[in-house]
């Protein structure tokens, strides 16, 4: 696709700039940009700075006074001693929790199963189905679904398994199966995207490696990982902020038990600004949160980047 | 490079375009709370009869998702039939958690309900919040008067001097029990102290019946916690609501005894959410406390189970159970248009003399005078009601909703799930409920 860069040397190539230059306004770049420009400014700019404005307010919904703290709604949070801020880092840890060990299975499971699906054999197209097929259900139903299922005393789990084990109201069983739940609802949108990746990956360097020799194993590292970096780094990414995102889940299984050890920090979020109405401390919690969010996403392409460079 | 406007001065501008925006919707986001600030318009004072304005629609919001629904679907269509032409009411059900948190923004944003049913410990928050207003004409025109009410769901619907609340019913834990496991030892009835009530469950286990009464960590184990707290003689809330008083040694036994259940055999360890009352209705569970409300779903969902419904038993010494109100409240919404406002009115004097239908729904009237109506008296719950000192309730501090959430459904649920000794969970507790209480206090600014 970069030909068309490439092959434009000459004489034509200066006329061009020289005419665009008369036709061009100092605006002209601009006005192509505003229809995206409005709808950043009024869908990402303007409520993120609503919300920090919001954050330095004490403020609650439905009160008509809604006083200018500062940063006393930060403070608080940093300040351990402080109801919000005691929850508000239980529900970072439980996050975190999740996120680091949903994070890896998320990744290596769906490549593994997007490699098989990649094969030639009978029925491929229904296994494609049947891997993706949970990813349509709502939360709520895989959610509502699960709890049952998972229920340490009536469940079917247990039933089956011959298990005695408190799948909801118990750490760490409750994050397992938190994890398994989201590993089994959300394994299949990960694995198409890896699919999709595989499969533009060229025939023939695969083939060229075969001719130098190479075995399955070393096939996989030097050719389909490389060639999966793109793809890679995106998933990676959206499975990260997926996953340090998770919300229905602990709200719908666990409901945050035992003893909000698996309230996550959106639930905290969403229970303090949508049900106690203390917006301010909703929104100095999200800035909070999505600091860490940009830190591990600049953590994940920096990793990236390196490897590019070598 | 000669643009009059570098790249770095647009960046500027679009930011500092953007800001102006955000200030001007903080300045919307401030009209949220104090659109019931406007001078409401003077709607005549109500005095009972029929409703004389233009056709009005009012939305009516209620929490009645289980037994009860129906039966206030069928009292509402009732209404409408009668008003048919002049006041039609829209029915909306969603569950009283999501209920309370949508309720105060829908009503700013003019989206809510003109009328409503609230829980008695919520009305104090929402008068505080300006979501309410005043109904003493109508209390009036119903010539309620306060003997004829359980004192704390009468007083829990005044605030600053105003009555904001019609009471349409109370309702209580109660003791299911299995009257086929009970069979088994030779029980008719539920065990009404504490030596009675651990011997059944010991007899019950020696049956057979492995887990015969589960004790939950979620929703309803707070209310049994204050059930038992107030048996023993203890109290949740000071007089002035700044101090928590539930983490007293009346407090730790309470809690106590429910973790004993656990220790005892008499229940499985870490019961999940809402699984002791699925069990008791698939027969496994021999006794579960639960709201009177269940009723109608037990008649319905659970047709072959054997079953009766008796006072939570006196396990602290004094009888004393758990008890709420649902309460008729006009809201600000309403507020901003005369017509509605009395047509609301005409709506909550219509419904509240109906509270003997009601009751069939699996509701105790909260009129004692109701109460002695024949075909009331005979309602199983409304046994329940004969000793009326053993009802206890939340008292309406604005805001107690957030520290009940945040500090004692916590407390009882870490030492329920074996996270924390009683007394440590309720000392951590107390101290998380007494922060939340001053913070109320400033914030409410009584």
């Amino acid at each position: 696709m970069n030909d068309a860069l490439t092959r434009a040397p000459g004489a034509a190539e200066q006329a061009v700039p020289a005419r665009a230059a008369s036709r061009m306004r100092w605006w002209t770049p601009y006005a192509f940009l505003a229809p995206y420009l409005a709808l950043f400014t009024v869908f990402m700019l303007v409520p993120i700075g609503f919300g920090l404005w919001t954050s330095l307010h004490e403020w609650d919904i439905n009160l008509p006074a809604k006083p200018f703290v500062g940063l006393a709604n930060y403070a608080d949070l940093f300040d351990p001693g402080s109801v919000d801020g005691s929850r508000f880092w239980l529900a970072m840890r439980a996050t975190g929790v999740f996120t680091v060990a949903s994070v890896p299975i998320l990744i290596v499971l769906p490549l593994l199963v997007a490699l098989l699906m990649n094969g030639r054999f009978k029925g491929r197209n229904v296994y494609r189905a049947v891997y993706f097929a949970p990813y349509v259900l709502g939360v709520a139903v895989v959610g509502l679904l699960w709890r049952y299922l998972l229920d340490g005393n009536i469940g079917l789990v247990n039933h089956y398994l011959g298990l005695d084990v408190q799948w909801t109201t118990d750490v760490p069983p409750a994050w397992i199966a938190l994890v398994g739940v989201t590993v089994w609802w959300t394994l299949g949108l990960n694995a198409v995207i890896f699919l999709a990746g595989l499969q533009d990956i060229p025939r023939e360097l695969h083939e060229a490696a075969m001719v130098d020799g190479a075995g399955a194993w070393r096939r996989f590292r030097a050719v389909t990982l490389p060639g999966l970096r793109p793809v890679m780094v995106f998933v990676v990414n959206a499975t990260i902020l997926a996953s340090a995102n998770m919300f229905g889940q602990s709200y719908l299984i666990t409901a945050g038990a035992p003893a909000d050890q698996t309230k996550t920090a959106i639930y905290l979020i969403a229970e303090t600004g949508l049900r106690q109405f203390d917006m301010g401390t909703a929104s100095a919690m999200s800035f909070v949160l999505a600091a860490f969010l940009m830190v591990a996403s600049a953590l994940v392409f920096g990793v990236f980047r390196d490897r590019d460079k070598r | 490079m000669t643009n009059p406007l570098s790249r770095r001065a647009f960046l500027g501008l679009t930011g500092a375009a953007g800001l102006t925006t955000a200030l001007a919707a903080c300045g919307g986001g401030t009209r949220l709370g104090a659109g019931s600030g406007t001078p409401t318009p003077a709607a005549p004072a109500f005095t009972g009869g029929e409703y004389t304005g233009p056709k009005v629609t009012l939305e009516y919001w209620n929490g009645f998702t289980g037994g009860d629904g129906p039966h206030m679907r069928t009292m509402l269509d009732g209404f409408n039939q009668r008003f048919a032409g002049r006041i039609e009411v829209r029915n909306v059900t969603r569950r009283w958690e999501d209920l309370y948190p949508a309720m105060p923004t829908a009503i700013a944003a003019g989206k809510g309900p003109d009328v409503a049913i609230i829980h008695n410990d919520w009305i104090g928050t929402f008068a505080v919040r300006q979501v309410l207003i005043p109904i003493d004409d109508v209390v009036g025109a119903l010539r309620l008067t306060e003997d004829d009410f359980i004192p704390a769901v009468w007083k829990a619907g005044s605030y600053a001097g105003k009555r904001y609340s019609v009471p349409l019913d109370v309702h209580c834990l109660g003791d299911y029990y299995n009257t086929a496991h009970l069979e088994k030892i030779g029980l008719k009835e539920a065990p009404a102290d504490r030596a009675a009530y651990e011997e059944a469950l010991a007899e019950l286990k020696k049956a057979g019946i492995a887990a015969p009464f589960w004790m939950p960590n979620k929703w309803p184990a707070h209310l049994m916690f204050m059930s038992l707290l107030w048996q023993h003689g203890g109290e949740l809330y000071s007089e002035d609501g700044t101090r928590a008083l539930w983490g007293s040694e009346q407090g730790v036994q309470a809690l106590s005894w429910m973790v004993e259940q656990i220790d005892k055999g008499y229940s499985p360890a870490k019961v999940a959410i809402d699984s002791q009352y699925a069990a008791f209705k698939n027969d496994k569970v021999s006794l579960t406390w639960d709201g009177i409300w269940q009723i109608n779903d037990l008649r319905t969902n659970a047709p072959s189970l054997k079953w009766n419904l008796a006072p939570v038993p006196a396990i602290g010494g004094s009888p004393a159970v758990w008890s709420a109100s649902h309460n008729f409240v006009l809201t600000a919404q309403a507020g901003r248009d005369a017509n509605k406002v009395q047509a609301a009115k005409v709506f909550i004097d219509h419904m509240s003399r109906q509270s003997t239908e009601w009751a069939k729904a699996g509701m105790i009237p909260a009129r004692n005078s109701a109460r002695q109506a024949p075909e009331v008296a005979e309602l199983p719950q409304v046994k329940l009601a004969a000793d009326l000192s053993a009802f206890h309730f939340l008292p309406a501090l604005p805001g107690v909703g957030d520290v009940q959430s945040k500090a004692l459904e916590l407390a009882v649920a870490k030492a329920v799930l074996k996270q924390a000794a009683p007394a440590d969970a309720l000392k951590e507790g107390v101290a998380t409920a007494d922060k939340l209480l001053a913070d109320n206090k400033r914030k409410y600014g009584r």
